[in-house]
């Protein structure tokens, strides 16, 4: 069986468009899950969905609209339980250990054939149909939408959220808020590559990201692409090794992007601690002079990777200037 | 009081406290505070751990309210979020992993709090980075920058909204000499080009003597305003901590040395109290407080 007779399958194409809508909502959210902290948040509402998705084959018969239901569910007691950032893993630990012991339960009630909720525990990325396609790209849009609207306050309240709260950022709103956005891609994550492999796609993109830039934006490109490239690309090879499921693939090529980029991250990171120590000696000797030009050769962007190149290269001539008072 | 802050342009900001009192339940943290502060004057608030000098800034950021008693900044109360007031808070080391240049950091301080996607506004961005002397280093990710350079950042940050008041909590904290002196030349330099009023909180008085017009001192629920040569005395400083304390200059830096534990060590060299043991211990006499 060739791939260019797979890829003319419906069921291959629903595939490769459902690993990448995931991909590019994981990819999204993945850079704020790292800076936050929210590893274990995602691992918990990952865990959850297969209890949401119990749920739901009870009560209505559909896994992933219980999922769906029940990741808001638990978005909602993690913000309520884990308040603080230091309660908050042990407040998820609570949540998520009894939500597993309720999930089983409500499976020992359903008397059907519970494939479609194990389903969500591994993932069956071939088994994802028009409507479940539908939902996944309904995720999506809503993911794209509220990072495209809210990015820059979020970005300051993961980064700095006592400055974020004088600037008036509402921090625990939108504290809340990436919890949904992040309990929704997580669950739509959950049908493809499996609650237990989630993380792959919501942290692992960005955490190898991360270590090759520093700019929000270009982290958050290279999360996407890293993602989009994991997904398809793992679904891609388990189309010619048919009998290993798409997962195994999926979450190596991801944790692959991951080691390579530790590899190349420090060659990198070691550059700029040259130019950081440069500076140390320069800044103590010119301390009461901080606007003089630099006294060590080479600026940030020739050592840093291209993304940066925006920002530190302005000619000497104008670094030199005397500085202007900021418009308002 | 409107026409006034319209004509006065690029100045500073002027803060009025009237009776001001603030209490959590039953603790009195500072009671019936009276205090002007001018437009382009620069106000240093000073006193012990707990004090409730961080706390009075809170109350200007309009982040707490005031138990009773009036503050007003131009004329009204303070809002959350203004433009008016650029805020450093105190330093909290970023982390060396934190996937932040420091270019970004500063343009918080220009639309960290809009919404939409960012767009580059590179000029205020630049300006505000140009005001400190960070251009050589904003493009790097600042938790590799030394506590220095991280502290100049978020001056810029706090600077890059063209703010009329500046709030600085405890900016030379954990700073060595040579940084703590180039802060102070950038917050100098600025405020004499700008006009801006400037707030800070701080440990110790000597490394901003040059720059502070007025002290505010608060200790054990009690305060004193007026020019540092007033404030600092030993008279003034035993009449609010209600025991002897010792106002001593050595080698041209202002000591406070106190016996009751409260006031020891608050004006280390280094700011940091936590960091050595205090030193005003052994040059404090027996049988004080």
């Amino acid at each position: 069986m060739g791939i260019g007779f797979l890829l003319s399958q419906p069921f291959a194409q629903h595939a490769l468009l459902a690993a990448a809508l995931v991909a590019v909502t994981g990819g999204l959210i993945s850079p704020f899950v790292v800076t936050r902290g929210m590893a274990f948040a995602v691992h918990g509402t990952a865990e959850l969905a297969f209890t949401g998705a119990a749920a739901g084959l009870l009560v209505a018969g559909n896994p992933v609209l219980g999922a769906l239901v029940g990741s808001l569910v638990v978005a909602a007691l993690i913000a309520t339980l884990g308040a603080r950032p230091r309660e908050r893993d042990s407040a998820i630990g609570a949540i998520l250990a009894f939500g597993m012991g309720i999930g089983i339960l409500l499976l020992g009630f359903y008397q059907g054939f519970a494939t479609a909720a194990t389903n969500i525990l591994f993932g069956n990325i071939f088994g994802v149909s028009g409507s479940q396609l539908l939902v996944l790209f309904a995720i999506g849009l809503i993911v794209v939408v509220v990072m495209g609207i809210w990015y820059r306050p979020l970005l300051f309240a993961s980064i700095d959220p006592e400055t974020a709260e004088a600037r008036g950022v509402p921090v625990r709103r939108l504290g809340l808020m990436f919890l949904l956005v992040l309990a929704l891609t997580v669950t739509g994550a959950a049908q493809v590559v499996g609650t237990l492999l989630v993380l792959s796609l919501a942290i692992t993109p960005a955490a190898a990201a991360q270590r090759l830039s520093a700019s929000p934006l270009a982290i958050g490109g290279l999360s996407v692409l890293f993602a989009v490239v994991a997904a398809d690309g793992g679904l891609l090879i388990s189309f010619e090794v048919s009998n290993v499921k798409a997962s195994v693939f999926i979450t190596s090529l991801s944790f692959a992007i991951y080691l390579l980029a530790r590899l190349a991250g420090p060659a990198l990171r070691g550059r700029r601690h040259y130019h950081h120590e440069g500076h140390e000696s320069h800044h103590a000797a010119q301390g009461t002079n901080p606007a003089s030009p630099p006294a060590v050769p080479g600026t940030p962007a020739s050592t840093a990777s291209p993304e940066q190149s925006a920002g530190p290269e302005e000619p000497p001539a104008r670094r030199a200037r005397p500085p202007a008072p900021p418009d308002q | 009081m409107r026409s006034r802050a319209d004509m006065s342009g690029g100045g500073g900001a002027a803060i009025v406290l009237r009776d001001a009192t603030l209490r959590f339940g039953h603790h009195v943290i500072w009671e019936n505070l009276d205090l002007d502060v001018a437009p382009g004057e620069c106000l240093a608030i000073l006193g012990p751990n707990g004090a409730g000098k961080t706390t009075l800034l809170k109350v200007l950021l309009g982040l707490l309210p005031l138990s009773a008693g009036t503050v007003t900044i131009d004329g009204r109360a303070p809002r959350r979020g203004s433009a008016q007031v650029g805020y450093v808070a105190q330093q909290r080391v970023f982390d060396p992993d934190l996937p932040i240049r420091g270019r970004d950091l500063v343009q918080f301080g220009v639309d960290g709090h809009r919404l939409g996607l960012p767009l580059a506004r590179a000029r205020q961005v630049d300006a505000a980075i140009a005001a400190v002397g960070a251009a050589s280093y904003a493009g790097a990710p600042v938790g590799l920058l030394s506590g220095g350079q991280q502290q100049r950042l978020r001056i810029a940050q706090a600077l890059a909204g063209g703010p009329r008041l500046l709030l600085c909590d405890e900016p030379l904290l954990s700073l060595d000499p040579a940084s703590q002196q180039a802060v102070v030349a950038v917050l100098s330099r600025y405020q004499r080009e700008h006009g801006t009023t400037v707030v800070f909180v701080t440990h110790e008085i000597t490394p901003v003597a040059g720059l502070v017009d007025r002290v505010l001192y608060v200790a054990a629920g009690r305060w004193a305003a007026g020019s540092p040569e007033t404030v600092m005395t030993t008279e003034t400083l035993s009449a609010l901590y209600g025991s002897h304390i010792d106002v001593i200059k050595v080698h041209g830096r202002i000591v406070v040395v106190g016996g009751d534990g409260a006031a020891s060590g608050i004006h280390h060299p280094d700011g940091d109290p936590a960091a050595r043991p205090p030193q005003g211990h052994h040059h404090h006499p027996d049988g004080h407080g």
